[in-house]
């Protein structure tokens, strides 16, 4: 208990639980990625694919309540260091240059609330599955597929085309991505800095890999909306 | 060469204070930054006002004691070099200079460009220190040390105190400069005995006096007239990371 209050009492401590649960959130980024790719294999992998983590929902409220968790205290640590960063300066510089700093780096505040309202759309829209904010005026819940073994789930690649099948959707969720990218060329790198496994040798290596990185999510998140936007399954669309 | 100085000027802590505009008379280029304040002030002084009153001791860049935000860089526009060390001709004739005081909370104003800096001595009272005698100088390879060691922590104790990185940080942060001690005498022998204590007590007495924390966006290594490397704050997160976990003593 004394530990955890330590870590929780030293802006060093906060950073290595924001750097921690950050990373937590950086892997989520990867494997929601790699998951969501495979709609360019078709409706049959991507919906059995959905299904097989949708099939206990013990474990899948075990995994959401865990996550919900990560983000909590990883919103809890920036909002509580952003104070405290503030507290530090009462009385700004009427001409400051904040030479050498990234404008990424200067805005993770800014990057990760707009993120955070993102993530709560995203969640309405295919999660919740609530049909005001899909802009298409169908209910994603009527969508069912039948799996080669006859069993019936829900039809995540039709959710999908039809979801992004909207132009403003697709745009929103592209700035969104955008911003979750930036946030991320800073952050990967930042985390290793703040749990100190940084050093002179590969401590540029990691800075440049963290923007490498961000890039490849970029790429692999932006290509589902881009490539449905230019008529990827346009099949199943009405 | 001439230039218009836009100079912070205030007359105690609880005065508010505001910019005063001076045109400076001839100058030479080759004159350093607080040369030029002393040639201002002269003026200032025959003319029955009040001089500008800012920090300096050795005008030779290894005391820490010069300060000021010059046109929103701490330490003026070069890299690795303080404000006694910039000169003149790093500037262009008729250009207007804005000059500022170091802005932090936990460096309070006392006047005009002067600000209290003893936050960062209450951080080396804290642990900045080995607590044994250690005796007069060592013989030579009496006591050894790694050669890699050695450089490293003669690097990091090329630290000044003179608190540019708080002045430059976001966050008026006074990472750079906590690291740099810590890791200094983390690295050594004789400081290696305390590292937890030391590494502990300092972060503690940094974050008692109102600095805030690192967002490791780098302005701080970019503004160190000593180049202080952000490498040192990793390794204080280390050694804090490490005093954590081994617990009070």
């Amino acid at each position: 208990m004394n530990l955890l209050q330590e870590l929780w009492g030293s802006s060093l401590g906060r950073k290595y639980v924001m750097a921690v649960t950050g990373a937590c959130l950086f892997l989520f980024a990867v494997g929601h990625m790699v998951g969501n790719l495979q709609v360019f294999l078709g409706a049959e992998p991507l919906n059995a694919y959905a299904h097989l983590l949708q099939s206990s929902p013990k474990l899948l409220w075990c995994a959401r309540l865990t996550l919900l968790v990560i983000v909590i205290l990883h919103v809890g640590s920036a909002v509580a260091l952003t104070l405290e960063n503030r507290a530090a300066r009462p009385v700004a510089y009427v001409q400051a240059r904040y030479e050498g700093s990234s404008l990424a780096s200067r805005t993770m505040l800014l990057s990760g609330l707009i993120l955070g309202c993102f993530v709560v759309f995203h969640l309405l829209h295919y999660t919740v599955r609530m049909p005001a904010v899909n802009l298409t005026g169908k209910d994603f819940a009527d969508f069912q597929h039948t799996l080669a073994d006859g069993t019936v789930c829900p039809d995540v690649y039709r959710m999908m085309i039809v979801g992004f099948s909207h132009r403003l959707v697709a745009l929103f969720y592209a700035v969104g991505v955008t911003l979750l990218c930036f946030h991320l060329g800073h952050g990967v790198g930042a985390m290793f800095q703040s749990l100190g496994l940084k050093n002179r040798v590969w401590g540029s290596v990691v800075d440049r890999a963290a923007w490498v990185a961000a890039g490849v999510l970029w790429l692999g998140y932006l290509s589902i909306p881009v490539a449905v936007q230019l008529g990827l399954g346009k099949e199943v669309l009405p | 060469m001439r230039v218009r100085l836009k100079v912070w000027r205030q007359k105690h802590a609880h005065r508010p204070g505001g910019f005063h505009t001076y045109e400076t008379p001839e100058l030479n280029p080759n004159m350093s930054f607080l040369e030029m304040l002393d040639v201002v002030n002269e003026e200032l002084t025959q003319r029955g006002e009040e001089p500008i009153a800012f920090d300096h001791d050795c005008r030779e860049g290894i005391c820490g004691t010069c300060s000021l935000v010059i046109n929103g860089k701490p330490h003026g526009p070069h890299r690795g070099v303080a404000t006694c060390q910039t000169y003149l001709r790093s500037f262009r004739d008729g250009d207007e200079i804005v000059v500022e005081p170091f802005r932090a909370k936990a460096f309070p104003l006392i006047k005009d460009l002067i600000v209290s800096r003893k936050a960062f001595d209450h951080i080396i009272q804290a642990g900045g220190f080995v607590s044994v005698r250690t005796g007069s100088a060592p013989d030579a390879n009496a006591l050894p040390i790694p050669k890699p060691d050695a450089d490293r922590a003669m690097d990091a104790a090329q630290c000044i105190g003179c608190g540019a990185c708080v002045a430059a940080c976001k966050n008026a942060s006074a990472m750079l400069f906590v690291a740099a001690k810590v890791s200094h005498l983390a690295l050594l022998p004789q400081g290696k005995v305390e590292r937890e204590r030391r590494a502990r007590a300092m972060v503690q007495a940094m974050e008692a006096a109102g600095f805030g924390g690192c967002s490791v966006t780098g302005s701080c290594e970019a503004v160190c007239p000593k180049e202080i490397s952000l490498e040192f704050i990793a390794r204080l997160n280390r050694e804090y990371g490490r005093a954590l976990l081994k617990g009070p003593n």
